[in-house]
């Protein structure tokens, strides 16, 4: 894994869910070669369920979180105010930088500004998928939606990450009906499928041996109520 | 029906129930937090024949709305607070001329241009009307995306039905969350060749070289006041229908419950919860959840079980509006408490479980 994770996909694909999950689950790895982890939240697109509602739980597990110019305020405004600060992780070579973009090619838009710190090698730029959002429930309509984004950030896609899911009604038959499309994605765009993403606790892994890699998420951004 | 489930944003999921249930104009102004849904429209409105209008307010938007509604159109519009705010004349203009319109809100905190984080706020503009004169507007408060989408699917029909504009009211958060739905399918729309005939009422085009019908006027200027009298008393005839015909709710662990929640939307999920975290402390707890705002469903308050309900709590994102529909609709037969946040605040499930119980030890 490169130094800076993009993370790029449809809105409610899962962008930020696998962005809090990752910083997660490195900050309880040491990596000698990154003593920093930062989330970048660029999501100036949308004011709700974004990665800075949970500032607090990233801190305490040691992750830098960076998003606008009003984010020490608590002010909810979705403007493309960035704070200049946000470069830092950026250029920091010790610090592994995870960038949490807005849905869609429009709110992904918002990283080409940054684009001088993307010109190396040390970046990965990763398209989340989720087969059973209305507007990508077929391989073609996703591949639409990946290839937008890689038009309005005049970047490659690096790897596509497979995080077909209904939230709580998600199933390991959804899953796999997901993974057959991905593959099948990544083999019409010639871009490894990286991950398939379960819900941890929700489905067992189990369920899922014959898929590889796999990795479990933890469902941090979603209120229990919302379920009820 | 869509077999299988999909995933879908709620303002998503909202634009696409209303096309399926038959909306094919969209006139409005994006605000958050409900942006999603004039994008929707713009996107996908013309590719089923629709048209799709960016006003240049509120006011414009309504006002087209108006107009379109008039001639026939089955049309929708949707805002957020303020948004709604600038439209209460148009309502009232509606009303009065019986023009069918599906409407809706996806609130914000306020007062003014506040915030933009979920509220309940606006239940008296609502409820109420911010516009002049003697009207109502039923509303609808869907707690689900599905039911939401399920609401939408119904409201132009509805609106048709009634000849009076129909409002869904909802929040932010709904707005805002995913959820697994389950689309309806496309209902039929009318040709434009068809709705004279359908729309008996609709100002479709008179021919004055020899049409074969009447002149139709939509209006609700009427400058002799027994004729004004008279139709208010026709409108108010059709809103007493429509407080029979049109009372929506669900109720909940009503039996045996020491303290009742009336909530809506958003809130009545929290309750739920908070209901969960009662029972695991030894505290039987009931939901009335109403579904209609207006009429409001009294009839649900009869269902109380009296022998064990000490205490009824209104849970809101307001400083307390619907308690005052509690209240009447309880008519003093039991105490009515507030468990609320506002300002786009919301309570945590914990925080009204622990009102419920300050209540009901209060009562002691």
């Amino acid at each position: 894994m490169q130094r800076i994770i993009v993370v790029a996909g449809h809105y409610g694909s899962g962008k930020t869910e696998l962005a809090v999950s990752l910083a997660m689950d490195l900050s309880a790895r040491k990596d000698r070669a990154y003593p920093r982890l930062a989330v970048v939240d660029l999501d100036v697109a949308n004011p709700y369920f974004r990665s800075r509602e949970r500032m607090q739980l990233l801190r305490d597990h040691h992750v830098s979180l960076y998003a606008d110019v009003f984010n020490s305020t608590g002010t909810t405004a979705e403007l493309p105010a960035l704070t200049a600060a946000l470069r830092a992780p950026l250029e920091d070579e010790g610090c592994r930088t995870i960038v949490d973009l807005g849905g869609n090619d429009a709110g992904a838009r918002v990283l080409k500004q940054f684009s001088k710190y993307f010109q190396g090698e040390d970046h990965e730029l990763w398209a989340v998928v989720n087969f059973r959002r209305y507007e990508t429930l077929t391989v073609e309509n996703a591949r639409e939606h990946v290839e937008a984004i890689q038009r309005e950030l005049e970047m490659p896609v690096t790897g596509l990450v497979n995080n077909t899911h209904l939230l709580r009604e998600t199933t390991a038959e959804i899953i796999r009906e997901g993974y057959e499309k991905a593959k099948q994605l990544s083999r019409n765009m010639g871009i490894p499928l990286l991950a398939t993403c379960y819900p941890a606790g929700l489905v067992s892994p189990e369920a899922l041996a014959d898929i590889a890699p796999l990795r479990p998420l933890g469902l941090y951004m979603r209120p229990a109520y919302l379920d009820k | 029906m869509t077999t299988d489930k999909v995933l879908m944003k709620g303002n998503e999921a909202f634009a696409e129930a209303a096309i399926r249930g038959g909306a094919r104009l969209y006139f409005g102004y994006p605000i958050t937090p409900q942006s999603e849904v004039p994008e929707y429209m713009s996107r996908e409105l013309p590719k089923v024949g629709g048209c799709f209008i960016q006003a240049e307010s509120e006011l414009g938007a309504i006002n087209m709305a108006y107009g379109a509604g008039a001639a026939g159109g089955s049309v929708f519009i949707s805002s957020s607070s303020p948004g709604i705010a600038l439209m209460q004349e148009g309502m009232s203009f509606l009303c009065s001329a019986e023009v069918p319109l599906l409407a809706m809100n996806v609130s914000r905190g306020g007062p003014g241009i506040g915030g933009i984080q979920p509220g309940q706020a606006d239940y008296y503009q609502v409820t109420r009307g911010g516009g002049n004169g003697d009207y109502h507007i039923p509303v609808f408060a869907p707690s689900s995306i599905q039911e939401a989408v399920d609401l939408l699917y119904e409201g132009t029909e509805l609106a048709q039905t009634w000849r009076n504009p129909i409002m869904v009211f909802t929040d932010g958060m709904i707005g805002q969350m995913m959820e697994p739905v389950k689309l309806p399918d496309y209902k039929p729309v009318l040709k434009p060749s068809e709705i004279a005939g359908q729309r008996n009422w609709a100002c479709t085009g008179y021919d004055d070289r020899g049409g074969d019908r009447e002149r139709r006027v939509v209006k609700s200027l009427r400058m002799q006041p027994e004729k004004l009298e008279e139709h208010v008393e026709n409108l108010f005839a059709k809103y007493a229908r429509a407080e029979k015909e049109l009372a929506r709710w669900e109720s909940e662990n009503l039996k045996g419950a020491e303290v009742v929640f009336v909530a809506f939307g958003t809130t009545a999920r929290i309750c739920r919860e908070a209901i969960e975290i009662l029972a695991a402390q030894g505290v039987k707890a009931g939901l009335i959840r109403p579904i209609s705002l207006w009429p409001f469903p009294n009839k649900a308050f009869d269902e109380i079980d009296w022998s064990a309900t000490k205490a009824v709590v209104s849970a809101e994102l307001s400083m307390g509006q619907m308690i005052t529909d509690v209240q009447l609709a309880l008519n003093g037969r039991l105490p009515v408490f507030l468990a609320h946040r506002t300002g786009g605040m919301v309570p945590t499930s914990p925080e009204v479980a622990q009102r419920a119980k300050a209540v009901l030890e209060g009562l002691k």
